[in-house]
């Protein structure tokens, strides 16, 4: 029998998922989460997540193989379409046949996975050098649009790295955010989300930068296609160089100006008031 | 003069040099320090400018004031340039500045030769130490080392910096007499191998001592000039050879020259940069780093440039097309590599699948090879692609067809009817 399975969009609601279709020898004909429960003809499930579980769901899986289980939560992270239906069909290879084709890239159940996987790769490794923090009182904010849910894979690199610091990076894609103060990091959903205009000094980085980026490409080898190639258009958009000239004018607004540490972001009127990006572990 | 427009002037006179890379440092996250190096093992770049480099450090002079008089250089004695110089503060402040805001990897320092070599690596050395010592940063710093400098200086430099380099930039002992005159083989090369040995000796004491203080952990690189002077190919290719036997070199970089000044000496000012050759030179540079090439087998002397057509591995491929086909099977990894189109990672792609079943050719392009190059030099269980016919002609215009639209458009010239036909 075949069904539809319905799930909260957390990696664990998934595993749960998998658990239940073993549980009552289904096979599912699509894998959802969030939104209209689209009509179908097939039976419709509604899995209710329960850590014990998921954590069945993942030892099982990462005892099948070394590196099962981190392919399967990084495939979760992925923005495969159908990612759902494809990581079970992984899984129930692993579990049916072995490890075996884990070894062979072309394999039809492996092959999209990996590929996915590898975009996510790409685009964490892009994004290590893409993000552009602007500093505000003291903290460091930064946007990105990513096509993957990459901030759980950029998150150990920039907290290793900026580990005195306190910063934030809005995932504009996915609508959430990873904040880090005091050796402590969370990512957590964020509905609306907008930058401040910089001060004085976050201006005048921001110029200097900009004319950095400006003097050192040689003119006589101007070659867009090689930038094109390695620097796809779509990080453009959140990068500092390729902003208009709004963004390097300093405005000072006499609201944050009256606040000794003003706040890194202001926020949309209309959404709820954060307690300020810096203060981790505050629920949305 | 302030930050902007030293940022400007030193900037432009720093973007000639072609290395900017962060790779080969671990240096993982400190307490109390800012940054690392660790983001990934090759390096990570953190702009492309609009001539499609990678930017990746914070790449500028200290100063652009120099005593010498290299005739292909912008920041010669003879030029003139406005001329600035950094405060170690001011360089330090944006070197953090920027680090924080993830701008750049690190700082990549060079400088004209102010006063004397000594005097600049020790201007050099309070720069650096400022950085590591006061603002107690973590991240990746390149320096250059200066032809001349004292031993002793070029030992402080070392471990403050992440990589050094020593830029040989003339391929040929004659190119320096008559290019750079204060310049020799011999001052170039003192350095280098100092740096060699004791990056060798640190190394071996981290082994004995898990805190010994580690001298330029990520090696030291060089850059050539192609096009400046009359070498060939094969000379440029071999010296690099040599320099990663005999220095073990991590990078050897090709510069293509470009006309900055006009000299009776160098080529005239509206000479194009060899691209396309700098582009062979360094698809070379990788077969000798990564694929088992020798300088010797790519070239020689009846052959001594390499055809613009095709790349180097394909010209190889064809001049040694009884080596071919190879059969994927059962290859072992050295002849995998020789196939055109099939690179390091997808050599060990099909080490690895080849263990779970037999190949087919079909497969061969979800593990990574280039099938359009590799489909003539290859069988998979005795066969060849499905309906892939060819002779020695056909197969290099093959070649030529795969290779086309990775090549820049040629300059097309206008032909009039009427101008007579000079032959």
């Amino acid at each position: 029998m075949e069904a539809v399975y319905h799930y909260d969009g957390s990696f664990e609601g998934f595993l749960c998922c998998i658990f239940d279709i073993y549980q009552y020898k289904e096979i599912p004909a699509a894998i959802e989460c969030g939104g209209e429960k689209a009509f179908t003809l097939f039976a419709s499930r509604t899995v209710e997540t329960d850590r014990s579980h998921s954590a069945r769901v993942l030892r099982k899986v990462s005892a099948c193989a070394p590196g099962a289980g981190k392919l399967l939560w990084h495939g979760f992270l992925t923005c495969l379409p159908e990612k759902e239906l494809h990581l079970y069909y992984f899984v129930a290879k692993l579990l049916r046949d072995g490890p075996a084709f884990l070894q062979d890239r072309s394999d039809k159940t492996l092959y999209p996975v990996v590929r996915a996987v590898q975009h996510l790769h790409g685009e964490v490794h892009l994004l290590k050098g893409f993000v552009r923090f602007s500093e505000l009182g003291g903290v460091l904010g930064g946007e990105i649009e990513p096509k993957n849910r990459v901030l759980p894979l950029l998150k150990s690199h920039f907290c290793a790295r900026y580990q005195n610091e306190r910063f934030f990076l809005y995932d504009r894609t996915h609508k959430e955010a990873l904040f880090y103060a005091g050796g402590h990091a969370v990512i957590q959903p964020l509905e609306h989300f907008q930058m401040a205009p910089p001060d004085e000094a976050e201006a005048r980085y921001r110029i200097l930068w900009k004319r950095f980026y400006d003097t050192i490409a040689i003119k006589e080898r101007y070659n867009p296609r090689c930038r094109m190639t390695n620097m796809p258009k779509r990080y453009w958009n959140t990068m500092t160089e390729f902003q208009d000239e709004d963004y390097f004018k300093p405005q000072t607004h006499p609201e944050d100006a009256a606040i000794p540490a003003a706040p890194a972001a202001r926020f949309v009127p209309g959404t709820r008031q954060e307690p300020g990006p810096s203060a981790p572990g505050s629920d949305p | 003069m302030d930050t902007l427009e030293k940022l400007t002037i030193l900037t432009a006179a720093a973007k000639y040099d072609a290395a900017c890379t962060s790779s080969g440092a671990k240096r993982s996250p400190k307490k109390g320090a800012i940054g690392s190096t660790s983001s990934a093992p090759a390096g990570c770049c953190h702009s492309f400018s609009s001539d499609g480099r990678c930017v990746t450090l914070l790449k500028v002079l200290l100063t652009n004031r120099c005593i010498y008089d290299c005739k292909y250089c912008v920041n010669r004695r003879s030029n003139d340039a406005k001329r600035a110089a950094f405060t170690p503060e001011e360089l330090a402040d944006l070197t953090i500045s920027f680090y924080r805001r993830n701008y750049v990897e690190g700082l990549f320092l060079s400088s004209g030769v102010f006063r004397s070599p000594d005097d600049t690596t020790e201007l050099m050395i309070k720069t650096l130490a400022l950085l590591r010592e006061r603002y107690r940063f973590n991240g990746y710093i390149h320096a250059k080392a200066i032809p001349g400098a004292s031993p002793e200086l070029i030992e402080r430099l070392g471990f403050l910096a992440d990589r050094l380099s020593v830029n040989i930039e003339l391929p040929s002992e004659a190119g320096l007499k008559r290019l750079a005159p204060d310049k020799s083989k011999h001052s170039i090369l003192t350095p280098m191998r100092q740096i060699q040995c004791r990056n060798r000796q640190s190394r071996e004491e981290l082994v004995k001592y898990r805190h010994a203080p580690r001298f330029a952990p990520a090696g030291q690189s060089t850059q050539l000039i192609v096009g400046a002077t009359a070498d060939t190919d094969f000379h440029i290719l071999r010296l690099s050879q040599g320099l990663y036997d005999r220095y073990q070199l991590k990078r050897v970089f090709y510069s293509a020259y470009i006309p900055v000044v006009e000299h009776a000496l160098l080529p005239a000012k509206d000479v194009k940069p060899p691209l396309l050759r700098e582009h062979r030179l360094y698809q070379a540079d990788w077969l000798l780093r990564f694929y088992g090439f020798r300088a010797e087998e790519l070239l020689d002397e009846s052959h001594p440039d390499f055809d613009t057509r095709v790349d180097p591995k394909c010209s190889w491929a064809l001049a040694h097309l009884d080596f071919f086909p190879v059969e994927i099977n059962t290859a072992d990894y050295e002849a995998l590599l020789r196939i055109p189109g099939v690179g390091v990672t997808s050599a060990k792609r099909i080490l690895s699948a080849r263990r779970v079943g037999p190949l087919h050719t079909n497969q061969l392009q979800k593990l990574g090879v280039v099938m359009k190059r590799a489909q003539y030099f290859l069988t998979a269980s005795g066969r060849m692609a499905d309906g892939l016919h060819f002779t020695p002609d056909s197969l290099l215009r093959g070649l030529i067809a795969a290779e086309k639209p990775l090549l820049p458009e040629p300059d097309f010239e206008q032909l009039s009817l009427f101008d007579p036909v000079t032959a």
